[in-house]
């Protein structure tokens, strides 16, 4: 490429220049969106993207940390489709949702635009949200017991949304005929279409400022840095090979345990990351495709080097090895509906592995469940509603600190909504929104403490309870010697009393009446380093305040603590 | 924000007398000293109002009791406290309190199953990457005590609340040794009847003042943003309340025999008492008062659009006025977890300060901050033990900065090659640029960032910088401001007379304000509007009160008021300004008519256009009452002394700019004359402030002494 060299100035401002443009995107989204899922937990993400490979370029700060990475198979999508009609103009806009091409699930609406300058793709824009609802068998799209992608939601494939800056009108209609909430998604769509309008005018400012030759420059620097930062973050690592596993409950269909396996390789500068070993692929929607395997192993290792960039050149010296036929790498139309559970088990067995490596870069396991819980009924007016929400854990210790209370999920930055609120919008009452004393993993650092929901259902014509979790059956891990912490525990009321799922995490269609209750206990996160170099303060700290009991911290830590003002 | 419209006749305090002070003083005392104690200095400025003239001191701030430096800044321009009418204070006792973890020992009260909601926030984290960290609360979880009592999300209590609970958990956290205690119940917004009956049983016990209700201080829905709230303002109770005693008692001793007032960060101050019970309002006093001043500043120079921007040690600080008014934003966290949700002028902050250190990365990209210097050991040319360079050593090596003259009279001078060596090493070397080229770049990414935090508060809010001035204030804004017009495209900057004193000044000027806020939680269509005009009538006559106790002149009074809505579905709300009459008896109720027009107005104004059959939500009624109080003359500040342009001129010394040494003449700002123009290359210099003027831009003094810097083609 005949562009000029970029000198360490000019790039390090344009570095800034178009995260801001990014960040700007995510901004412009979160304001317009009208679905909370992305206005209020931003599930959402925007991005800068090669004009050949689709490689990430520039991604915004304050969209989802798993979305870093998923998005370049977006637009590779786009690209390969484009290519193949070979009708490609300025002014398009393509859209689709099928998750086995662009990752993740079916519930993330992508849009992808081709970025012109001097009649030639200078680079592509695109946006993707979480929408409330796109069909399929459950209302919010997590339907615990599908068995094919068409039980989830309705399959978009990349289309063309609008063609050289015409809206396809008949696409927009198929869109908002297929959805529960059409008047969210039209106020998502509207949002989305914005957010690229707004990266295409901030592009046209800087490449008038700077010239195009100069930012196509400073786009390759920018790859290049990445890989040198990479580079040298891996070369700060021993060489070796680590291995660890862990294990799914079940796949919602039939209850058996489904290992997840990774074998770390350091070699000098370069990584790798294999999954051979891992279950192969099942019934139910704990699949993952392929895409989504490889953008999870960016979130993993971004969590470990923080200082990585948003960018594709961060993967150059990592290989990364998904085996054919599992799980992992599940092909069209298995359903995918539940992958935040897989992902999150895939970085956890990847923070096990380089814990062994180096422990002191590691924070151990995260609760490592979302557990997406609905509770939904009709009232006596016979309107529906749905009372849908993710709900927090703890995190894991570290070399640093304990682990915090009551987090959100590692691929997430979502914030819960308060008790009020979903009080004054559903008929529940919280009895119970609290820590969850002893289940964090004990350790030189404990593990931060999972959390005690309890709702009541207050309606009359009483209520049904849909969750979809993990975590029921095999505990987050500690690391470096740290214990595991507990499990989750979900539990409902019955005529006869309080039951639990057969299978133990996921579960539809639970009938609740009036004055009935579920629980949901929430593991913590993993210790980090043997109890017994805690320090006897600490854990006296904690028995005071509650945090662990007398007996739990008795069996782990000794009674060494008992003379320090416990 | 629109006004409200008087029923009545007449305005209501136009030429209302001073009120005479106790003691039978027949001359009421017409000085007004305004006091911002900051991290390193503590500024004063006094206005004399019959007298038309005005003066600034610039004193160390003492720690830990600043009231040493207070009075001492007071005694340099003011010897008789009794000639004092009113002292306002902008105070940074709370922030530091709260960033020092130097609150009182509190307890909490509150709903069964509901403790641990100020330890589990809103379930986020510190940072998005890492994981790493955890979180302590202001109170420790054995000192959070549940009490049985429930109310339900309408307001029907299903459970009224155990008073001997109540009793018996007080008692206990008495026997703790606390001297302060929060009560937040849930719902408590929908209906105050169970947090209110707690609250008394617990004042008949407690010993001290200091106990914080969550339904006085932010009745409104989210429990986690009220009970950290609250927590919060019972955690500053004693130190503030303590603080403000000292300092009050210290004025009295000296003579003082006037009014003593704080600024809280929504810009508009407070009585004492007030302050004293709801300190957690003043959580951005000093940083507001400062915002407050150069709105005026600016607005009588005839720029009533303007973007502030202070300089410290740490950090860049911004903030946006537009048509005269500032930006309040809802809330801030002032540490991971430590929720203030209290109206504050909206002020974004990046760490790119003077003291902001400049390094390369592992992938050879050039970075500015967040790790800081500060002011002590401060940039390497303080020689004070830091080794690696700052944003000011740059300035330094590149002749900006006067290594003979430092400001601030801290030290004699600076090392120059020192701060060069620094600069090779960690700049020059890795980037393979030389000491100079080095020095240039460390400002040009500096530069860039400060200009990201503009563009964030204009371009990203929709406005256009080309409308607006700059007001770059603090010791070290006013040598960026040409890079500023250059990087945004902002019009022109204003450097006010004294920008190392803003906010003290603005501590003068600031109005008394008052904000309420009520969680309504309704459909718009179906609003109670009596019960709604009756709150509104409420918050007013607590505001008019206030007004009323505060002893100090007001030329008229505002009611505002803004409701919080969306269509039934939207999380987020918009700020719609309500026109309301009112007068002496009280409220008239709004129509659901004009509740929706006036949400349709700002929704349009907002997103530009309205959705077709969508449901209105009404879910916050927010009321503010201000008390404007009289402006004094600018002109009182502008330069008095017959001296020309050219006997203004000290020296010359080379300076770098884009490339190249320029020899630069040196200006004494102070003496300048109005009307003075000065083309760049140029430096002004003042004790607090030196100004640089790039050589293709031209500073000139307007008639109240502030420098306006353009493009010589600007002004030609």
């Amino acid at each position: 490429m005949a562009d000029p060299m970029i000198d360490p100035i000019t790039l390090a401002v344009l570095a800034g220049r178009m995260e801001q443009i990014a960040d700007e995107m995510d901004a412009t989204l979160f304001r317009s969106a009208f679905n909370p899922i992305i206005a209020e937990a931003h599930d959402a993400s925007h991005g800068l993207y090669d004009a050949t490979t689709g490689d990430t370029l520039v991604q915004g700060k304050s969209g989802l940390p798993i979305f870093v990475g998923v998005m370049a198979f977006a637009v590779k999508a786009v690209i390969e489709k484009a290519a193949a009609d070979g009708d490609l103009s300025d002014g398009d806009v393509y859209i689709f949702n099928d998750a086995h091409i662009g990752g993740t699930h079916l519930s993330d609406m992508r849009l992808v635009r081709p970025y012109f300058r001097d009649g030639e793709v200078f680079c592509y824009l695109a946006s993707v949200g979480h929408w409330h609802d796109v069909g399929g068998a459950v209302p919010g799209n997590y339907n615990p017991s599908a068995t094919e992608v068409f039980q989830e939601a309705f399959v978009l494939p990349p289309v063309k949304l609008m063609a050289a800056g015409a809206m396809r009108q008949d696409i927009v209609d198929i869109l908002l005929r297929n959805s529960r909430m059409p008047l969210s998604a039209q106020g998502d769509l509207s949002g989305q279409i914005n957010a690229l309008d707004l990266g295409v005018r901030r592009m046209d400012a800087l490449l008038d400022e700077y010239g195009a030759g100069t930012v196509r420059a400073a786009f390759t620097a920018l790859g290049d840095r990445a890989e040198a930062l990479a580079r040298a973050e891996i070369a700060g690592l021993p060489d070796g090979t680590w291995s660890a596993e862990d294990f799914m409950d079940n796949d919602g269909i039939t209850d058996a345990v489904l290992p997840i396996r990774v074998t770390l390789t350091v070699e000098g500068e370069r990584l790798a990351l294999d999954f051979t070993g891992s279950a192969p692929v099942c019934a139910g929607p704990i699949n993952i495709a392929l895409p989504t395997s490889i953008a999870c192993c960016y979130v993993a290792i971004k969590h470990v080097f923080p200082a990585l960039p948003a960018n594709a050149g961060v993967m150059r010296p990592i290989d990364i090895t998904i085996p054919e036929g599992s799980l992992l790498s599940a092909e069209f139309p298995r359903p995918t509906g539940g992958y935040t559970e897989t992902i999150l088990r895939m970085i956890d067995v990847v923070f096990s592995a380089m814990a062994q490596a180096a422990p002191e870069r590691v924070v151990a396991n995260a609760y490592g469940t979302i557990n997406a819980l609905s509770i939904a009924g009709t009232k006596a007016d016979g309107k529906r509603w749905v009372m849908f929400s993710f709900y927090g854990g703890g995190h894991g210790g570290s070399a640093d600190s304990d682990g915090l209370n009551h987090g959100n999920a590692p691929i997430s930055t979502a914030t819960i909504p308060p008790a009020e609120i979903l009080e004054a919008a559903y008929p529940v009452m919280f009895r119970q929104w609290a820590l969850r004393p002893d289940s964090g993993g004990a350790g030189r650092h404990r593990g931060g403490l999972g959390a005690v929901y309890e709702i009541e259902v207050l309606e009359k014509n009483g209520a049904e309870a849909f969750l979809f979790g993990e975590r029921g059956k095999f505990a987050p891990k500690g690391v470096a010697g740290g214990a595991e912490a507990a499990l989750n525990i979900f539990s409902y009321e019955t005529d006869e009393g309080w039951a639990h799922p057969p299978l133990a995490s996921k579960m539809v269609g639970i009938p609740l009446k009036q004055g009935q209750r579920v629980r949901l206990e929430t593991p913590g996160g993993g210790g980090y380093g043997p109890a017994d170099a805690r320090d006897p303060a600490a854990v006296a700290r904690d028995v005071a305040q509650g945090h662990v009991s007398e007996q739990a911290a008795d069996a782990a830590y000794g009674t060494d603590w008992r003379g320090n003002g416990g | 924000m629109l006004r409200t419209e008087p029923t009545g006749g007449g305005t209501e305090d136009e030429g209302l007398p001073e009120k005479t002070l106790p003691g039978g003083s027949m001359t009421a005392p017409t000085k007004m000293v305004g006091v911002d104690v900051g991290g390193t200095f503590t500024d004063v400025f006094v206005l004399d109002e019959a007298a038309g003239t005005a003066a600034v001191a610039k004193v160390p701030t003492t720690r830990p009791d600043q009231s040493g430096g207070f009075l001492d800044g007071i005694g340099r321009e003011v010897a008789d406290l009794s000639k004092i009418g009113t002292v306002v204070h902008g105070t940074t006792a709370g922030t530091n309190a709260l960033l020092e973890r130097k609150g009182a020992e509190i307890g909490l009260i509150t709903t069964e199953g509901f403790r641990d909601v100020l330890e589990m926030r809103r379930r986020d984290r510190r940072a998005t990457w890492g994981l790493r960290g955890d979180f302590e609360p202001v109170v420790p979880r054995n000192r959070r005590i549940e009490v049985p009592e429930r109310t339900l999300a309408d307001g029907t209590v299903m459970t009224a609340v155990d008073i001997s609970a109540v009793r018996a958990a007080a008692r206990a956290l008495l026997d703790e040794g606390c001297t302060a205690c929060a009560v937040v119940f849930v719902n408590s917004y929908a209906n105050p009847a169970n947090e209110t009956a707690a609250v008394a049983a617990i004042r008949d016990i407690w010993p001290t003042p200091h106990v914080s209700a969550s339904v006085e201080i932010l009745p409104e829905i989210r429990e986690f943003e009220r009970m950290s709230t609250t927590a919060l303002n019972a955690y500053l109770q004693p130190e503030v309340a303590g603080y403000l005693d000292r300092l009050e008692g210290a004025l009295r001793q000296g003579g003082f025999d006037g009014r003593f007032l704080v600024v809280q960060s929504n810009g508009g101050v407070m009585a004492v008492d007030t302050a004293c019970r709801l300190p957690v309002r003043t959580a951005l006093s000093g940083p507001a008062a400062g915002v407050i001043a150069a709105a005026y500043i600016a607005g009588e120079a005839g720029y009533p659009d303007v973007i502030t921007g202070d300089m410290g040690g740490t950090s860049f600080d911004v903030s946006l006025i537009a048509d005269g008014e500032t930006v309040l934003a809802p809330q801030t966290s002032i540490d991971f977890g430590m929720v203030v949700r209290t109206p504050m002028i909206e002020i974004a902050t990046i760490g790119a300060g003077g003291g902001s250190i400049a390094w390369v990365d592992k992938g050879g990209l050039l970075n500015i901050g967040p790790e800081s210097a500060g002011s002590n050991p401060g940039p390497v040319a303080y020689g004070l033990g830091n080794d690696r360079p700052t944003v000011t050593d740059a300035n330094v090596v590149l002749g900006r900065i006067d290594a003979d003259r430092p400001i601030g009279g801290k030290l004699d001078r600076l090392d120059v090659e020192a701060a060069k060596r620094a600069i090779d090493a960690h700049v020059g070397q890795p980037l393979g640029l030389d000491t100079l080229a080095a020095s240039e770049a460390v400002l040009t990414v500096a530069n860039s960032r400060m200009a990201g935090a503009i563009r964030l508060v204009s371009i990203e809010r929709g406005y256009n910088p080309r409308r607006f001035a700059f007001m770059p204030f603090g010791g070290g804004g006013a040598l960026h401001a040409g890079a500023m017009l250059a990087e945004v495209g902002l019009a022109r900057a204003i450097v006010p007379r004294h920008p190392g004193v803003t906010s003290a000044m603005g501590c003068v000027i600031a109005d008394m304000r008052q904000d309420f806020v009520q969680t309504i939680n309704a459909l718009a269509a179906e609003v109670d509007t009596d019960r709604l005009a009756a709150l509104i009538d409420g918050h007013r006559r607590q505001g008019f009160d206030l007004l009323d106790a505060a002893g100090i002149r007001f030329t008229g009074r505002d009611l505002t008021v803004e409701l919080d809505m969306a269509y039934a579905g939207q999380t987020h709300t918009v700020a719609v300004p309500l026109t309301v009459k009112h007068d002496e008896s009280g409220v008239r109720a709004p129509t659901h008519a004009e509740i929706a027009d006036a949400f349709d107005a700002a929704y349009r104004a907002t997103y530009g256009n309205l959705l077709p059959g969508g449901v209105r939500r009404l879910l916050n009624l927010r009321t503010a009452t201000i008390g404007r109080r009289p402006k004094f003359d600018l002109t009182t500040l502008a330069p008095t002394g017959g001296a020309s342009v050219e006997e203004c001129r000290r020296a010359a010394r080379p300076v770098h700019f884009a490339g190249a040494w320029h020899d630069t003449p040196i200006y004494d700002r102070l003496a300048l004359p109005v009307g003075a123009v000065i083309d760049g290359p140029a430096i002004l210099e003042q004790p607090d402030t030196t100004i640089l003027i790039e050589p293709h831009l031209r500073g000139t003094v307007d008639r109240f002494g502030n420098v306006l810097i353009e493009a010589k083609t600007a002004t030609a």
